[in-house]
């Protein structure tokens, strides 16, 4: 498995053999979240870094998943249509929400490695 | 921010459970316990779920008039509240808006009010200028905790305490002795489960919760499970399916309006806003509140437009979110009363999609409530 990026809204990124990038959302942010009963997963179409692509739903509120990068979608996770619980049980397996293909490769350097997020995380929680 | 918010008697103690608090009606207050939301909310249908809600406003009003009194605010009977028993009841404004919805109990020798937390210092103004001179007003906010036990379990669990209570009926009221201590219990709630609401002194407030607590039966639960399982239950939060902007005749709340006090009645009217709910009641209101039921899995949140099958507006959505008991989402919302009947299809507006949902009976999931 490539090691994951990750940003600060949360999600992880893993790039796959095929160039692809998969991406979910972190045991951290299913956490915050609560109990996942529904995903809106994104179109099979082109997304700007930073715009809405995906909307998870909890028994308490909706939040937004941000396009990490600016790609195009082109494969979702259709399990969670019928199973949203994969969120929180295996957010960086099962869980995961869809694949893109990044228009800049190198873009991926720009987020964040697992040690910066894991400063992140802990920064967080001293706040 | 937090310094800034009040805390409930109970607040060390759902730190102590590793709740996760949220500002609620200026309280820092549990949203959810490590259970999460979802085992909160099954937990209490299956077994019994103890909640603080010590944030709401607890008031005593005293005096021979106090009853006649409070009937100039409240389109209730309540002249006729028998000893020993509760009563729903809504104040309204000279426009027939709902100002608040509370709990009065008739304890023998006062009335006792359960009021909304975001309301309460509005609400004993209120109280103090309509009523003020005619009987004696007592605020019990900083003397009181109120804990909710709900749940099938609920009554083995208190009568453990109190054998007596197991006795009590639904919406019956009494003075009770709980770790030898004077609390008053009332057999109701907010979950549409059987149970109990307990009002204790703060300083005895923990020792209770906690012995609470220690049954097999009990998990805590927070504000995140309290709102999904009242809505399951069809019941209303002031503030969001009902407000001064609506009567009690739009809010379809006309059930909680006292036959003596309907325009038909022994004492018709004589509360702020009759002549308007009578209008109403006679004309039929423009719009209503509905239960809803979203036909695909997105919940349907607050706020979200509705629109019918040409695209028009026809309502918005009060209240929504997911049903854990019924495994699906729920909703309740103001509709046009032409889109309001049983069975109507209309759309929500999510995120730019239109989501189908039904016009459906309320509550979503069967009220168990004990009738003896």
């Amino acid at each position: 498995m490539s090691e994951l990026r990750f940003t600060e809204d949360h999600e992880w990124l893993r790039v796959e053999a095929d160039g692809s990038i998969t991406v979910g959302i972190t045991a951290y942010a299913q956490d915050a979240l609560g109990d996942v009963v529904y995903v809106q997963l994104p179109d099979l179409q082109r997304y700007e870094k930073g715009s809405d692509a995906s909307t998870v739903e909890s028994v308490k509120a909706a939040s937004s998943v941000y396009m990490p990068l600016t790609g195009e979608v082109i494969a979702i996770n259709e399990g969670l249509n019928d199973s949203p619980e994969r969120v929180n049980e295996d957010p960086l397996g099962e869980g995961w929400f869809f694949r893109f293909i990044p228009a800049d490769t190198n873009e991926l350097a720009t987020l964040l490695d697992q040690d910066a997020y894991d400063r992140l995380l802990k920064a967080t929680a001293d706040a | 921010m937090s310094e800034t918010l009040a805390k409930t008697p109970l607040h060390a103690l759902h730190l102590e459970l590793g709740a996760r608090m949220v500002p609620f009606a200026g309280y820092d207050m549990p949203v959810q316990y490590p259970l999460g939301v979802m085992k909160e909310h099954l937990h209490t249908r299956e077994k019994a779920g103890l909640f603080d809600v010590s944030h709401m406003g607890q008031l005593l009003l005293r005096g021979p008039d106090a009853a006649a009194a409070l009937e100039t605010l409240v389109p209730v009977d309540i002249l006729d509240l028998p000893v020993g028993m509760q009563r729903y009841a809504l104040f309204t404004d000279e426009q027939g808006g709902i100002l608040d919805d509370l709990m009065v109990a008739n304890t023998g020798d006062a009335l006792f009010l359960v009021v909304n937390a975001a309301c309460k210092d509005a609400d004993l103004a209120h109280l103090r200028r309509h009523i003020g001179e005619r009987c004696e007003i007592v605020s019990l906010f900083d003397s009181r905790a109120l804990l909710a036990l709900q749940g099938p379990a609920a009554a083995s669990v208190l009568a453990r305490l109190a054998p007596e209570v197991a006795k009590m009926t639904f919406m019956q009221f009494a003075a009770v002795r709980l770790l030898g201590v004077d609390c008053y219990v009332s057999r109701s709630g907010y979950t549409g489960e059987d149970g109990f609401e307990i009002s204790v002194p703060v300083e005895h407030a923990e020792t209770l919760a906690r012995s609470l607590l220690a049954e097999p039966e009990v998990e805590p639960i927070g504000l995140g499970a309290r709102d999904s399982l009242r809505l399951e239950a069809g019941l209303c939060l002031y503030g969001h399916d009902m407000s001064e902007r609506t009567t009690p005749a739009e809010a379809s709340l006309l059930w909680a309006v006292s036959k003596v006090r309907r325009t038909d009645g022994a004492r018709a009217g004589g509360f702020p806003g009759a002549e308007r709910l009578f209008a109403q009641q006679r004309d039929g209101v423009a719009s209503k509140r509905v239960g809803l039921l979203p036909q695909e899995r997105t919940p349907v949140r607050e706020g979200a437009e509705i629109v019918d099958a040409g695209g028009q507006v026809v309502g918005s959505v009060s209240s929504g979110g997911f049903g854990p008991s019924l495994g699906a989402p729920v909703a309740m919302g103001y509709l046009k009363a032409e889109h309001a009947a049983l069975d109507s299809e209309v759309w929500a507006l999510v995120r730019g999609k239109r989501v189908p949902m039904k016009v459906a009976k309320t509550p979503f999931v069967p009220q168990r409530y004990y009738r003896g």
